[in-house]
């Protein structure tokens, strides 16, 4: 049995990031408690949250090397599907860089994607909508970001679905983001949603955030100068994960 | 106008929903073949370093029914206390150990598993140590923001009396929330989202 090793930085002429994160702002990420969620209701804790500043323990987190990723993992079109097909729907890429709050490109970020197929059905033993299974789309894709932070990945639009809450409350098509940082303080899960999709201010998962300027920095627009002429259209997503605090003529503390 | 400070804000967190398991654990989820096995499911080897143990327990939500459809992910030190990350500059830490595994609950019983070793102690910032412990962050359909909190072992009494972060914990009595029972090499770790047990969870 093996195990990963012990990474070494992704571009080993970059110094290793070592420094505190920003606090988060937890007015700009939704609430635990968002009744118009229901699941959120029995699910989200009541006590408030031990604040403290990071130790090395949130400071530090796992990175992953290039070496893990398949040739086809960043194609959701073909890495399902049977040799010679495809899967179907409308061709997209989804491209963007991951970022930092303080603007800088986040190297060697593990992202990992899924998303419904074009009929909005998942392919999940706990999904019931009627819409049918496309037997060559998996959905699920991965990518690690290149030295300027850069990501691609090659799929299907997902359609949007029907979801047991209200009595007819539908998820805009989105396409759902993990991102690992340099650090487990900045592990995060999102949505990626599309430019001018009518579904998305109705949506009580999107309106878990309150701040529409939050919303919008999950909105990805049409960019028609990535588009492949004959052949997808392309999607700009953008990622920004929490800064590291500038350590800039501070004193440095024993074993700190 | 002054300048422009050129910040970004961190990207909103939307909950990973009830099929999270595609995009973080596919061959769980019976979508074999795009990878050939889900990343975190080991963190050891038959070299590595350390006391063998086992973490095992289950998600709660508020009506006391266990979370089926949770992915937890832990992050710990190595047996001597160094972490497996490029951020880690005081040291080498053991070449056969992870630090980090993944582990979605039994769709059943919602119980998680991890088989791993006891990590040492890290310095805590400003000076002194940190009692053992592992970080855990759990996403699940449900929870809008991914939750922190971290697993303290319940045989380091002399550690935990003395850890920063638990001597924090206000009313003392929720300190027991993170602390994870033993039975030989195996620990029991159950996490209560809501409730008079809720667990304490952390704002990192």
């Amino acid at each position: 049995m093996n195990v990963p090793r012990p990474p070494t930085p992704p571009f080993a002429n970059e110094p290793p990031e070592t420094g505190a994160f920003f606090a988060r702002d937890r007015q700009w990420h939704p609430a635990a408690l968002t009744p118009a969620y229901k699941t959120s209701v029995l699910r989200s804790p009541q006590k408030a949250l031990l604040s403290f500043g990071n130790t090395l323990s949130e400071m530090t987190g796992p990175v992953f090397g290039h070496n893990i990723l398949g040739d086809l993992d960043n194609d959701l079109i073909h890495n399902y599907a049977r040799p010679g097909e495809a899967a179907i729907g409308p061709r997209i890429i989804v491209h963007g860089k991951v970022l930092d709050e303080r603007a800088r490109p986040v190297p060697g970020v593990l992202l990992e994607f899924w998303q419904a197929n074009a009929g909005g059905r998942y392919r999940h033993k706990k999904e019931g909508y009627l819409a049918a299974l496309d037997p060559n789309f998996g959905g699920c894709g991965r990518a690690i970001t290149a030295a300027d932070g850069s990501y691609a990945l090659r799929t299907i639009k997902p359609g949007p679905y029907p979801w047991p809450n209200g009595v007819n409350d539908w998820r805009p098509a989105h396409i759902h983001f993990s991102i690992f940082g340099s650090g487990f303080a900045q592990r995060l899960i999102t949505q990626m949603y599309f430019e001018g999709d009518p579904l998305i201010p109705l949506c009580p998962i999107v309106n878990t955030i309150k701040d529409p300027a939050a919303i919008e920095q999950l909105i990805a627009p049409l960019d028609m100068a990535a588009t492949i002429p004959m052949d997808a259209t392309a999607y700009k997503f953008d990622i920004v994960l929490r800064g590291r605090r500038s350590t800039l003529f501070e004193n440095r503390l024993e074993g700190n | 106008m002054p300048q422009p400070l050129g910040s970004l804000k961190e990207t909103p967190s939307q909950t990973g929903g009830p099929y999270v398991h595609i995009g973080l654990v596919p061959n769980f989820c019976d979508i074999a073949g795009v990878w050939p096995t889900d990343l975190g499911a080991s963190m050891v080897n038959t070299r590595t370093l350390g006391e063998r143990i086992t973490i095992t327990g289950r998600v709660f939500d508020g009506l006391g029914a266990a979370v089926t459809d949770c992915i937890v992910e832990i992050w710990q030190a190595d047996a001597t206390g160094l972490y497996p990350s490029p951020s880690e500059t005081r040291g080498s830490s053991d070449p056969n150990f992870a630090g980090w595994g993944r582990c979605p609950a039994n769709a059943e019983t919602g119980e998680y598993r991890f088989e791993t070793i006891k990590p040492g102690r890290v310095p805590y910032p400003g000076g002194g140590l940190q009692a053992p412990h592992i970080s855990l962050w759990i996403v699940a359909r449900g929870i809008n923001l991914g939750l922190n909190t971290r697993l303290y072992f319940a045989d380091e009494a002399v550690a935990n009396a003395e850890d920063p972060i638990l001597r924090r914990i206000d009313p003392p009595a929720r300190r027991a929330t993170l602390t994870a029972a033993r039975a030989g090499a195996a620990y029991s770790f159950d996490i209560h989202l809501q409730g008079p047990r809720e667990t304490v969870f952390l704002d990192i």
